[in-house]
């Protein structure tokens, strides 16, 4: 089943998701949004080219297996939490670089780990959705 | 800075898990990887296992948040000897999982499971914090799941239906049990619940809630009357599964009824630790009648699992320093001998196809080595001595033996004596007599590495019991004095704060 119209709208719909995924991501820290909302509604834009041009159509607009993706999500998570036990504090501890970037403020490795969520989280539930609709 | 480092027990598996899971099921570096990494978290479980013990108690804040309100990681000495166990069973069982796991488990996924679980069963073991062993043993389940539904035969889906349907009943009363503890108590962190506790010995919900988590990790640890469900699920799955489960995974439950029942369940040790003692008595005749009726090796073993649970909880029971230095030394011995075993039961099952005793017998001609070491790991678990299994007994049965307990010490002489008589039941049926057993193509020798670490253990405790002792009384010595374990998460408390005499009054 085709439908002209979800297909064109999805041409459209899916990089304001994706854009719109990222902004939850960045705006995250201290309000409501966050990796895990971000990558649900980036994973929901995958789904919504899935639906309209089928899922071979879907993996390869992704170009990478959702595997890759969960592993590269877990590995930046783990990656920001070690930074800390590196430099001899204990693991997970925040580390902020000194200044300010403009629009998003101080980053540091918060953003790392949440990063790494929205990744896994793409990762996921593409994974999941993609086997049950090869079924 | 070596403190820090303590955190890999529990990141490095996932590391690796996630590592194995990206480069694709079918490189040659599953195994490798597997193997290296195994091998250095085991040589630094070692390490840290001494260096508790030189310098006392390790606490790791995670994100550097204090302690009663972020999450943290306490090596004390029970914690660490359960990792080093731990990884020990883990070095022999990747030793043993080299050879055997076929190249359908592998690609689906049995390394990255596998370091999924040791991740959650070291989390488990340091996590000083209830709500986090909750989390803990979920991440060990949900991989213990995967690794025993693998391979998906019928007896295999069967039997991890049971499995997984009797952990969930488990694991959500385990979240309702925490959420009243929430209620009660205002916090989740060990160190202060035991705190709170003893403020509030004589409230009578403190007993309610000891006995709520009695019925979760009894469940998780098989005892009387909560072990219907184990002989099954270690039955099919492969060998190198069974033992690490065998070994291991019962005994993340046992660790969780030390913890609780020497930090804070100990207002009321008259009805707690004498229902324990009860329970253990119990737990100790029936598992070992149940194995002395089968007719198959690797359920015999199942079984066994059992009536030893009960020897440990007799340990903790009994509640003085002697008993549980005892239990911990019984677990210690316990879990390697048993590994060792089902790691037997597994050559056995890849060079001949089968463990039933009917099918088997006369192995003894084929491999007088493998023989050899069956012998010596069964008349270890029996308790005979020099081996490993005669000293552990010996101090649970003389600490009984003090507190004037007779009766629970001729029912734990009973147990093992059932014990040697279900061993030398599976010496019968499959290394004595003449050789009538189906052959495989199979090889033996790639088999036996694991095994030999784990015999030569037990052999190596039964010559110097007085290293292991040390470490063990070091243990029981934190145990019976909570102060010790308060302290190192919450600094320095004021003294007459209401921290309970370290030994229960004998009757």
């Amino acid at each position: 089943m085709t439908s002209l119209v979800l297909s064109t709208a999805t041409r459209f719909l899916l990089p304001l998701m994706l854009l719109f995924s990222l902004f939850l991501l960045l705006r995250g820290h201290n309000d409501p949004g966050g990796g895990f909302v971000g990558g649900l509604v980036a994973a929901t834009g995958f789904v919504l080219y899935a639906l309209a041009y089928g899922v071979e159509a879907a993996q390869r607009v992704l170009r990478v297996h959702p595997r890759v993706l969960i592993a590269i999500g877990l590995l930046c998570a783990l990656g920001s939490g070690a930074l800390a036990c590196m430099s001899g504090q204990p693991f997970l501890t925040g580390l902020w670089s000194g200044y300010e970037i403009p629009v998003l403020g101080k980053v540091g490795t918060p953003l790392v780990f949440d990063v790494g969520v929205y990744v896994m989280v793409v990762g996921v539930t593409l994974l999941i959705i993609f086997s049950l609709a090869e079924e | 800075m070596i403190d820090q480092l303590f955190i890999l027990f529990v990141i490095l598996p996932v590391l690796t898990a996630v590592i194995l899971f990206a480069i694709g099921p079918r490189s040659v570096w599953q195994q490798r990887a597997s193997l290296a990494v195994v091998a250095l978290l085991w040589a630094f479980s070692l390490y840290g296992l001494v260096h508790v013990l030189q310098t006392g108690i390790v606490v790791l804040r995670m994100g550097d948040w204090p302690a009663p309100y972020g999450i943290i990681l306490v090596a004390d000495v029970l914690s660490m000897t359960m990792v080093a166990l731990t990884m020990t069973i883990a070095l022999a069982v990747t030793l043993f999982s080299l050879p055997t796991v076929d190249r359908a488990r592998q690609e689906h996924f049995y390394y990255p499971l596998f370091f999924i679980l040791l991740m959650g069963v070291n989390g488990a073991f340091l996590t000083g914090d209830i709500f986090n062993l909750f989390v803990f043993f979920e991440v060990l389940l949900i991989a213990s799941y995967a690794l025993m539904a693998l391979g998906s035969d019928a007896d295999q889906l069967r039997e991890t239906n049971i499995y997984v349907v009797l952990n969930l009943i488990a694991s959500a009363v385990f979240l309702l049990g925490l959420a009243a503890t929430y209620r009660i108590m205002g916090t989740l962190n060990m160190a202060d619940l035991a705190v709170k506790m003893q403020a509030q010995a004589e409230n009578p919900l403190l007993t309610v809630l000891a006995m709520v988590f009695l019925f979760v990790f009894g469940t998780k640890a098989a005892i009387f009357p909560l072990y219907f469900w184990l002989p099954g699920p270690y039955f099919p799955p492969p060998a190198g599964i069974s033992a690490f489960f065998g070994g291991i995974l019962t005994k993340v439950g046992v660790y969780a009824i030390f913890r609780t029942f020497t930090l804070l369940f100990r207002h009321d040790p008259s009805f707690t630790h004498e229902l324990l003692l009860a329970l253990s008595a119990a737990t100790m005749l029936f598992g070992v009648l149940g194995a002395i009726s089968q007719m198959d090796v690797k359920r015999i073993l199942s079984y066994h699992i059992i009536s030893q649970i009960g020897y440990m909880i007799l340990g903790i029971g009994l509640f003085t320093p002697q008993a549980l230095a005892g239990a911990l030394f019984y677990i210690v011995h316990h879990v390697i001998v048993k590994s060792a075993l089902f790691l037997i039961s597994g050559a056995v099952q890849e060079t001949t196809g089968t463990t039933s005793l009917k099918a088997l017998g006369g192995l003894a001609t084929r491999s007088w080595f493998l023989s050899a070491l069956f012998l010596v790991a069964a008349l270890s678990l029996a308790g005979l001595p020099p081996l490993s299994g005669f000293f552990s007994k010996f101090i649970i049965l003389q600490a009984g033996m003090h507190e004037g307990r007779y009766g629970y010490v001729a029912i734990g002489l009973l147990g093992s004596f059932l014990t040697l008589f279900s061993m030398l039941k599976i010496w019968n049926g499959v290394f004595w007599g003449a050789d009538r057993a189906p052959t495989r193509p199979a090889g033996l020798r790639p088999l036996l590495p694991g095994v030999v670490l784990l015999v030569s253990l037990t052999i190596g405790i039964g010559l110097f019991p007085s290293v292991l002792y040390r470490v063990v009384d070091a243990a029981a010595g934190q145990l019976t004095d909570p102060r010790v374990y308060i302290e190192a998460v919450l600094g320095p408390q004021t003294p007459g704060s209401g921290i309970l005499p370290a030994e229960r009054t004998s009757q």
